[in-house]
């Protein structure tokens, strides 16, 4: 059986290769898009899914009302920036501070979000808090239904285009370079706070033992606050650049977004930080590429197969960990 | 210093703990013996406040600390070692360490306190960028003292420190125990089920029968005692 399956791998790498190679040498330039357009998406999928993959790092929950946050995110900033834009404010000013406000939002309504309908459960089946975030999901999207509007609101971009960008426009936008610069200085600074901060380091302790931690004298509560904050932070910031590149959004957009997200967390590993990163780019630009070179009416199918794969052969995802215990 | 009063303990409907009492002095070292299953463990975790007492109270340094949550019975000065050492597999020894002293803030102090532990145990410094997972056993244990070390406690609990350990160190882990108890200070409780070294090393000791204590005296006399040698000492 062993050999079939290497010779099946290797027949089809093949072809793909070959086909791949023949595609890339006849149009370089839709290839560099293609790929360029795929990292963008992929950062986006990033943003959201370190908040999936932390939060589940940490109390082994999948908050499917994240998707919500991020939309949140997306509405304040389209709120606040129409407001100031009617005030006739600088366009620099208004977009720092539309941001700004994004992340603060989507931060209190992470951390509500916990203490309201998570911490209540912290000790009762996992099941019980599975439902517990879906039915926040669907109050916060129509929340923001009632509360708003149900149509689909222009959101005008606050990133303008760059004029020394002009000459490469037509491979990359301003908008979709900008998304890709933010994501690696998000993904630095995150990187800086999980791996060498104290309450980066508290995290990380948190999330393999709750018990020992608090026997350290860590604030377990805390900690899982923090985690939906600076989650909830980095899906703010993906729910505005987004809202940039598409140019729309309603109450509903957290949803496909945040499911996607999911499937990039689990394709990388959920409860892995780089693997959450890793797995978007990956989802990213395969889908980018599906639709480029296939059909892409199907491109919700594509990740969706993709979820379905990854759990039937690599339930752990690409850098998924096992655990070990020495006694 | 500490002190137990008729506590009880429940998980769910099991009565672990059935009203005992235990008073710690300052500076001494305490051993809790017992069998499997008598409640030692839970002992502990009661003090630390991970499993609270339904009745009774706990008192240290004269203040009540029985419905204290678990980091705040640290802050007041109370480390423990858990059964297992529970180290944090994904985190390097030095990293470990760090979160032993999570709640201090004095960078000088805790410099140097990092020395210290080191010295004790040289191999935790060779190892330092390791990840803890891939420590051996007694490696674990050693480095499951010195992070508590690190907290700088007063008080400290320790859960079966010779548990899967090589009898060679065994006996250098209650070696460092003594030491410690003898440099710093520092008031030291453990827990054990090798009776005849957790009473050697320790001023007095209690005995512990399915949730209750049963006997109470010095550890030279708890180990002469015939009753004891028979049913923990296996003389």
């Amino acid at each position: 059986m062993r050999w079939i399956n290497i010779t099946l791998g290797l027949i089809f790498t093949g072809v793909l290769g070959f086909w791949g190679t023949r595609e890339v040498i006849s149009d370089p330039v839709y290839f560099l898009e293609l790929l360029l357009g795929g990292i963008t998406r992929g950062s986006i999928y990033a943003l959201i899914a370190l908040g999936y993959t932390m939060v589940y790092g940490i109390i082994q929950l999948i908050n499917f009302a994240h998707g919500e946050i991020y939309m949140i995110g997306a509405m304040t900033a389209l709120i606040v920036a129409s407001v100031m834009g009617l005030w006739g404010w600088n366009s620099a000013v208004i977009a720092i501070l539309a941001v700004v406000f994004a992340i603060v939002y989507s931060c209190a309504y992470g951390f509500t979000v916990e203490k309201i309908a998570y911490k209540p459960l912290r000790n009762a089946p996992r099941l019980s808090a599975l439902i517990s975030a879906i039915g926040m999901s669907l109050f916060l999207q129509n929340y923001v239904m009632l509360a708003q509007t149900p149509e689909f609101l222009p959101f005008k971009s606050l990133i303008p285009d760059f004029l020394f960008w002009e000459p490469y426009a037509h491979i990359i936008t301003s908008v979709e370079l900008s998304i890709i610069i933010v994501t690696i200085i998000v993904m630095i600074l995150l990187g800086i706070l999980i791996k060498f901060t104290t309450i980066g380091k508290a995290m990380r302790a948190t999330a393999q033992d709750k018990v020992m931690a608090a026997l350290l004298g860590i604030n377990v509560n805390q900690v899982i606050s923090t985690t939906f904050v600076v989650g909830s932070a980095t899906a703010a910031i993906g729910g505005v650049l987004i809202a940039c590149h598409v140019g729309q959004i309603n109450f509903f957009i957290g949803f496909l977004a945040g499911l996607k997200a999911f499937i990039a967390a689990v394709l990388g590993g959920i409860g892995s930080v780089p693997g959450a990163v890793l797995g978007s780019l990956v989802l990213g630009i395969s889908e980018s590429f599906f639709t480029g070179y296939f059909w892409s009416e199907y491109e919700d199918v594509f990740a969706f197969s993709i979820l379905v794969i990854i759990l039937i052969f690599r339930p752990s995802g690409i850098l998924g960990k096992h655990e070990t215990q020495k006694v | 210093m500490l002190k137990l009063k008729d506590i009880h303990t429940y998980y769910g409907n099991i009565h672990a703990l059935k009203g005992i009492s235990i008073e710690v002095s300052k500076g001494e070292v305490i051993s809790l013996i017992g069998a499997n299953g008598a409640g030692k463990s839970t002992t502990l975790m009661t003090t630390s406040g991970v499993v609270p007492a339904k009745r009774g109270s706990i008192e240290f340094e004269g203040r009540d600390i029985t419905h204290l949550p678990p980091d705040k019975i640290v802050k007041m000065g109370i480390c423990q070692v858990p059964e297992g050492r529970r180290i944090f597999p994904y985190l390097t020894v030095a990293e470990n360490l760090d979160m032993g002293a999570f709640l201090r803030k004095d960078t000088a102090q805790i410099k140097s306190d990092l020395d210290y532990v080191y010295d004790l145990f040289p191999i935790l410094a060779s190892r330092c960028n390791q990840t803890g997972g891939t420590l051996s056993g007694g490696e674990q244990q050693m480095l499951a003292i010195s992070r508590a070390l690190m907290c700088r406690p007063k008080m400290l609990l320790l859960d079966e420190p010779s548990l899967g350990l090589a009898p060679i160190i065994i006996k250098q882990i209650f070696s460092i125990i003594k030491k410690i108890n003898e440099e710093h200070n520092t008031t030291i409780f453990i827990v054990e089920q090798n009776a005849n070294l957790a009473l050697k090393a320790a001023h007095r000791g209690y005995v512990m029968e399915n949730g209750v204590i049963t006997m109470t005296d010095t550890g030279e006399n708890l180990r002469t005692n015939e009753d004891i040698k028979k049913a923990y000492l296996g003389i």
